[in-house]
């Protein structure tokens, strides 16, 4: 199964010579065979059918059961270094995107005002060929600069080349700033490099986890949550900072209720513990560190003691938890998070965690921080992009000096709203509900009044379809072939998604709308491939690899490499000074704090809650809602109360209530759950629900939506991200 | 002759309930309907607080009263392992068995008869775990034979504090949860 050694090296130094074969891969084979060969009998017995999953950007290799030649199940692919054959709940689920009855099933054009939901069903053709005059007209009025692209996953891969290939800059996804952006610009400006995704995090073979707000075991991120049970297996000691008692507060030897908003105060007493008793890794800090005494210097008035009204922990729980991350170090992960647009502090607090992280000497070692490997495959041989005359829009005068990385989508409807830097005109959203990703709904909507083009392309009626001038119905991934998956991780591998089975309708991959829309706009020349098998073998073949070995084993791995110092990997940090920056030189040239500092959060108004959300383990954002299986395990998600506080404002376990924020914008009616697992001050709800697209009818007005909510943001000075947990709500009763 | 039982960690569980979703595809369950689930339950006072999760099922009781109560036979112990069992031609979809279980295993399929947990038997008897276990993210769960000394399930029982559920039933529970 797996790549010899010699060839994954003479893969390594591979290039592609020119656009070579086109194979006779002709027409698209689906995996399943509904009708045997041999007898033309309809197909009996199982098949199976290696593909990747998409219910969630992990991205887990899987195999898809037929019986009869119909889609039974699916189970993780043993081959595979994410779910090691075991899916998450909502892998396991997948079966249900197929066969969700809210699917969108034909193109479809707007034929009232945008929102009302008013469609007339057309054909592809009169979809695409609608879409592409208006991508005519905007180029040619202000330019293709003008047009941008929201997209989410693997499956955005072409229309994102599209994009390019027409000409605009402008193309991201929320998952950067309204979600992981702020970690890695913290991590970047400490040790030159991101955490990535898949998380670099070696959890499986960690002594001692810090989990400060992140709720593994919710958030299902497949990999992570096995290692965290072997790691608990291995008897690891968790530290679980949290303002809601999480399940993973259930698996800890230390839950930390700190009081929100005050993280980087606890972060910086821990720093303060473990610089002042001279428990940190001296040899790492001295061999790779940079600006060690300015930042011990900055630190050292930030005491347990000073911490404590701060953060509510309790000075004897710091020093008890700070040496049990020492006594475990290099073994120790303070984990970076995932969604940490939270307070406004973000990319400040993610660097504080890098650094006490670096204190630690956890990254690059084994129990820390691995140094991800990947199978490179050489990327398809497309001629080279037009060089847009304007830059990015997200981002004029460098407003957010650290936006260096994805670009921020809230920065592009910014944009769309003022014309600055230049207008935008168009819109194509892939498979992210935008309405539900960025916050303060109305913005968005304003945004879109703006629009000569909004096109959605997504497997279900989202609420953001709702707005769209043209709905584009996608095929599910269990009915088209994608990119490959090459995710760098603890061991380099390639996986395929592949067809299994037929779409129930009219939907289509998203190769083939990338593919179509490129042939209306003149840009056939970067569509060179004949269909996407063609490109995938194009590409697969550049390594001596083949479709069609992918096609039968799923997952191909390539040999193991080192992924710790100590094993060989060479530390490189791609920071200023080559080293792990304790203290920044470049953000203290840009005005900011060289070494991170705590402001004092706000407070909630009297009678009001701070809003705070999370993920739960059977739903993926607001995307999975509808699928008939994970609907079963939960269909609506309910607002945790603290006991006390339900208790006087006479709430119960089950009843329902709205929630209003400080702005008077009252929620969908919403379950209560009295617990005693969350702070008094707090409420929290589960991300993705109260949508009000009127076509997904299954889960229209199914609990509340944090999103709506949300109308209160604020950015993150460094790099723009937008801290969302900055809402208060008050409760109402229904009436 | 093989006496099947589960016992199930709820130190590694989650809850994330991939056993249900696992048991719900490879058993085709109903829209509505879930053959096992998951019950967290909290004690103390915030923030001191310890927390169970635990994947619950049929208990495949050994003194089941879901077998004594069933006038048709239909439900029955099964001769490999002692697997309740519920013989579906044979039920009349009188709901005793639903009356008389103390864990609320059962419910009446939309096709008119009682059903639950098998413990994967048709699975079982190809050599493999039943479905919830074979998919747990968390690998909390052991299924196997509770007369093998030498089955993991034994060596998890024998070394470890456990508990079942309604002891004081009286109906012998085969699923044990790990603390």
């Amino acid at each position: 199964m797996e790549l010899s050694r010699r060839r994954f090296l003479q893969i390594s130094s591979a290039t592609v010579t020119g656009l070579a074969a086109v194979t006779s891969l002709s027409s698209i084979t689906k995996g399943a065979k509904k009708i045997e060969e041999k007898t033309g009998k309809p197909a009996k017995g199982i098949q199976k059918i290696p593909t990747y999953c998409d219910l969630c950007f992990w991205k887990c290799s899987a195999v898809a059961y037929l019986k009869d030649g119909e889609l039974w199940k699916i189970e993780g692919h043993t081959n595979d270094p994410l779910s090691n054959g075991r899916l998450c709940p909502r892998g396991t689920g997948g079966v249900g995107a197929h066969y969700d009855k809210d699917r969108l099933k034909t193109p479809l054009i707007r034929k009232s005002e945008r929102g009302e939901e008013k469609w007339v069903s057309v054909t592809w053709t009169e979809a695409l060929d609608y879409i592409a005059d208006k991508m005519e007209k905007i180029k040619i009025e202000y330019g293709p600069e003008s047009m941008a692209l929201f997209s989410h996953g693997v499956g955005g891969t072409f229309l994102k080349h599209m994009i390019k290939a027409f000409g605009s800059p402008n193309e991201t996804a929320p998952s950067f700033a309204q979600c992981r952006g702020p970690r890695e610009t913290g991590f970047e400006l400490t040790f030159g490099d991101i955490v990535g995704s898949p998380e670099r995090t070696d959890i499986e073979n960690t002594k001692c986890m810090v989990l400060i707000g992140s709720h593994l075991g919710e958030n299902m991120h497949n990999t992570q949550v096995q290692e965290f049970a072997k790691a608990n297996k291995k008897g690891a000691t968790f530290i679980v900072v949290d303002p809601r008692f999480s399940t993973a507060a259930s698996k800890a030897k230390y839950y930390l209720p700190i009081k929100p908003g005050t993280d980087i105060a606890l972060l910086l007493a821990w720093m303060n513990v473990i610089v002042n008793e001279n428990l940190y890794d001296k040899d790492y800090v001295e061999k790779y560190g940079f600006g060690f005494e300015q930042f011990a210097y900055e630190i050292k008035d930030y005491t347990p003691e000073w911490a404590y009204p701060r953060t509510g922990i309790d000075p004897k729980v710091i020093r008890e938890t700070a040496y049990e991350m020492a006594k475990h170090k290099p073994a120790t992960i303070v984990h970076p998070g995932r969604r940490t647009t939270w307070y406004g502090d973000d990319s400040q607090r993610s660097r504080a965690i890098a650094l006490l992280n670096a204190l630690l000497g956890s990254w690059g070692r084994k129990g820390g921080f691995f140094m991800p490997t990947k199978l490179s495959i050489p990327s398809y041989p497309y001629p080279e992009y037009p060089k847009p005359e304007r830059g990015r829009v997200d981002n004029p005068d460098e407003r957010f000096p650290f936006a260096k990385g994805e670009l921020l989508a809230n920065g592009i409807r910014e944009a769309t709203i003022t014309g600055n830097p230049y207008p935008v005109k168009g819109w194509i959203i892939y498979a992210t509900n935008l309405l539900q990703a960025i916050p303060n709904q109305e913005e968005t909507i304003k945004a879109i009044q703006n629009l000569d083009l909004m096109v959605v392309v997504d497997v279900v009626p989202s609420e953001i379809a709702g707005w769209a001038d043209v709905v584009l119905p996608e095929s599910v991934y269990l009915e088209r072939y994608d990119e490959l998956n090459i995710s760098p991780f603890k061991e380099g591998f390639v996986s395929i998604r592949q067809p299994v089975v037929d779409e129930p309708s009219h939907q289509k991959p998203n190769w083939w709308i990338a593919k179509e829309l490129g042939k209306r706009l003149g840009l056939k020349k970067y569509f060179p491939w004949n269909d996407i098998e063609d490109y995938l073998d194009t590409r697969l073949k550049s390594v001596g690899l083949s479709l069609e070995r992918l096609k039968k084993e799923g997952v191909v791995k390539a040999p193991k490499q080192p992924i710790y110092f100590e094993d060989g990997v060479q530390p490189n940090f791609w920071t200023p000074s080559g080293k792990i920056e304790f203290y920044s030189l470049q953000l203290k040239e840009k005005g900011f704090d060289p070494v991170p500092k705590f402001t004092e959060p706000e407070s909630p108004p009297p009678g009001y809650f701070r809003l705070l959300m999370g993920r739960a383990p059977v739903h993926t954002f607001a995307k999975t809602q509808s699928n008939p299986i994970l609907k079963d395990m939960m269909e609506e998600n309910s607002v945790w109360i603290n006991n006390d506080i339900a208790m006087r404002y006479g709430l119960k376990s089950g009843d329902y209530i709205k929630l209003k924020n400080t702005d008077g914008v009252v929620s969908n009616k919403v379950k209560v759950k009295a617990t005693e697992r969350i702070r008094p001050d707090s409420v929290y709800m589960v991300h993705g629900f109260g949508q009000r697209s009127k076509m997904l009818k299954s889960t229209y007005l199914k609990g509340a939506s944090d999103a709506q909510l949300t109308t209160k943001y604020k950015l993150d000075p460094l790099m723009g991200g937008t801290a969302m947990n900055v809402n208060f709500v008050t409760f109402e009763r229904e009436a | 002759m093989a006496r099947y039982g589960m016992a199930i960690d709820t130190k590694l569980c989650v809850g994330c309930m991939d056993c249900v979703v696992a048991c719900k595809t490879e058993n085709n369950v109903p829209e509505g309907y879930n053959r096992d689930w998951i019950t967290e339950e909290a004690f103390g006072k915030f923030p001191n607080i310890n927390l169970e999760i635990r994947s619950e099922r049929c208990n495949h009781c050994e003194n089941a009263p879901c077998v004594s109560s069933c006038p048709t036979g239909a439900s029955h112990y099964h001769d490999i392992g002692g697997v309740v069992l519920v013989e579906y031609n044979e039920c009349i979809g009188c709901k005793a068995c639903i009356a008389s279980c103390p864990y609320d295993a059962r419910f009446i399929h939309p096709d008119g008869y009682a059903d639950k947990c098998t413990f994967c038997i048709h699975r079982v008897e190809e050599g493999k775990d039943p479905a919830c276990v074979s998919v747990c993210p968390t690998n909390c769960m052991i299924f196997g034979d509770l007369d093998d000394p030498n089955s993991e399930i034994s060596k998890q029982l024998n070394s470890r504090k456990h508990h079942s559920l309604k002891p004081v039933a009286g109906t012998n529970p085969k699923i044990f949860y790990l603390t």
